[in-house]
């Protein structure tokens, strides 16, 4: 990494960072913020390290929660996408009620789940499946779909069957959507744990902030915040890196 | 010796029904084994559909379509196509795109995974026939338009296919380059003895490749003209510039409509 590199990749994002937590940290002590409003991040930093042990115990919580609604996504989304990417007539049926399932808010499935499997982690696994299928569906079904008809052509010249062309060409052609979309899939299955804790769980993240708001604990509330926002972010970036190593091809000129 | 394609008053249409659009109507014409034919005409006139309905990927609404003696009913499987997009895929090397046909075509796809490096060789000495020597590793995208098109025929040549289909393959690239592979076809065709069908509305890329010019007028696609080029092989690129070679592309040109 050369030195103009290093100022964009590494430099930039953490003098950004910083920044927006000092004015955060100015702008509550110049306008004196009550802490019942917005703690200050000093504050906020002071409750993460006071509740480090809960923090941690109903962060792994919803890490794993988020990991396994993922997780299910990814091999759901990618074995409905080639089936909805495989024939018009599927795309056609199947596509409407994907829709219409994707404009249920999640919140309201959540109630559902909890009359189902009682409070716990399954209605925060499933919440979070629930809610990151969807992209990875689509783009998957994309993929296959935009497949160039010449090169179709080539190949069934050839004799070769829809399962050939799948292989060949539809399949590693989509990948790259596929990559793609567990970037938008893992932030929204995170949203979606998170989502499930707080309308009923007992455990994670969402339920430590909803306890904490119900006691006054602002500064808890924020720390889980700031906990989520750190997870999101890490959670986004091991997808992206997985996505690079897979498909470079899709990149290409950008890293090479 | 009997022709390999035959077309009897074939017609062609793409939907059914009353709604039926009509691409080719009555045409015949038959292609000698290792003959080189071009079909010329205006854009749209069903040039391409003519390709389709010979490699067997649409069927004949009317007329008899036979290749070797025996009617096309589906995909030929000896047939190498090749577009204007050289259509290569992008996470496979200009070789391995190449391997792509042999994925696909029996025997071959029984044996590439037992013969890999055998193939492989023989799909590098094939690229090296075309003047990619040292580019066979590359991926597409490092590769130019030209050298793209030089792939893209070689994954059309590769399981050895009779026929060699080709829609407008040069449309996209710069005169230089459209000439250098004018020359490049032509050693291929005259190498392997392959019978060779362009698709193309370049008249004189049409007149310098071709044994024969079958010019096809406005949709639905007739042929109103079939020239025999009788300019002796090999043929050089100076051969363009002479009045013999302008006679013929003049009178094919007047054969096809539009505005002068």
């Amino acid at each position: 990494m050369d030195r103009d590199e290093f100022m964009v990749k590494v430099v930039s994002p953490a003098a950004f960072t910083i920044g927006l937590f000092v004015i955060w940290e100015l702008a509550c002590r110049v306008f004196s913020i009550p802490l019942t409003i917005l703690p200050a991040p000093s504050v906020i930093f002071a409750a993460l390290i006071e509740f480090r042990a809960p923090i941690i115990s109903n962060s792994w919580v919803t890490l794993w929660t988020t990991l396994a609604g993922f997780a299910l996504a990814t091999v759901f989304g990618l074995l409905m996408g080639i089936a909805v990417g495989w024939h018009k007539a599927i795309y056609a049926g199947v596509y409407p009620l994907l829709v219409g399932f994707n404009s249920i808010p999640k919140v309201a499935v959540v109630p559902v789940l909890i009359l189902w499997f009682g409070l716990g982690e399954i209605p925060a696994i499933l919440t979070a499946f629930l809610i990151s299928f969807f992209p990875i569906v689509v783009n998957v079904a994309t993929g296959l779909a935009t497949t160039e008809p010449e090169l179709e052509d080539v190949l069934r010249a050839l004799g070769a069957s829809k399962l050939d062309i799948m292989r060949k060409v539809g399949i590693p052609r989509s990948l790259p959507y596929f990559f793609g979309s567990l970037k938008v899939a893992i932030t929204l299955a995170f949203v979606g744990a998170v989502v499930s804790e707080t309308v009923g769980a007992n455990k994670g993240i969402g339920k430590l902030m909803l306890d904490a708001q119900a006691a006054f604990q602002v500064q808890i509330v924020f720390a889980g915040l700031l906990v989520l926002a750190v997870l999101g972010i890490l959670l986004y970036i091991c997808t992206a890196l997985i996505e690079k190593r897979f498909t470079g091809w899709a990149f290409r000129g950008q890293n090479r | 010796m009997d022709p390999l394609v035959v077309l009897n008053n074939v017609s062609m249409a793409y939907g059914k029904g009353a709604s039926a659009v009509p691409a080719i109507e009555d045409v015949s014409l038959d292609i000698e084994p290792g003959e080189f034919i071009a079909v010329v005409g205006p854009s749209g006139c069903g040039k391409s559909s003519l390709m389709k309905l010979i490699s067997g990927l649409h069927p004949v609404s009317k007329g008899e379509l036979k290749v070797k003696g025996e009617t096309v009913t589906r995909p030929l499987k000896s047939v190498g196509m090749a577009f204007q997009n050289s259509n290569l895929l992008p996470w496979r090397t200009c070789v391995d795109n190449v391997l792509l046909p042999l994925e696909i075509v029996p025997p071959h796809r029984q044996r590439i995974g037992s013969h890999r490096a055998e193939y492989k060789q023989k799909a590098v000495d094939l690229l090296n026939s075309v003047g990619l020597t040292g580019f066979t590793d590359k991926f597409p995208w490092q590769l130019s338009g030209g050298m793209q098109q030089r792939a893209s025929i070689c994954r059309a040549l590769i399981h050895e296919p009779e026929v060699l289909m080709l829609d407008e393959p040069f449309g996209a690239l710069d005169a230089f380059t459209r000439e250098e592979l004018w020359c490049a076809l032509r050693d291929i065709h005259a190498a392997r003895g392959v019978t060779v069908m362009l698709v193309t509305h370049d008249l004189r890329e049409a007149v310098f490749l071709a044994d024969t010019v079958y010019v096809m007028s406005n949709r639905p696609g007739r042929i109103v003209k079939k020239c025999r080029v009788t300019i002796p092989r090999p043929r050089d690129l100076e051969v363009t510039y002479t009045a013999e070679f302008q006679d013929v592309v003049h009178e094919l040109r007047s054969m096809i409509g539009g505005k002068h």
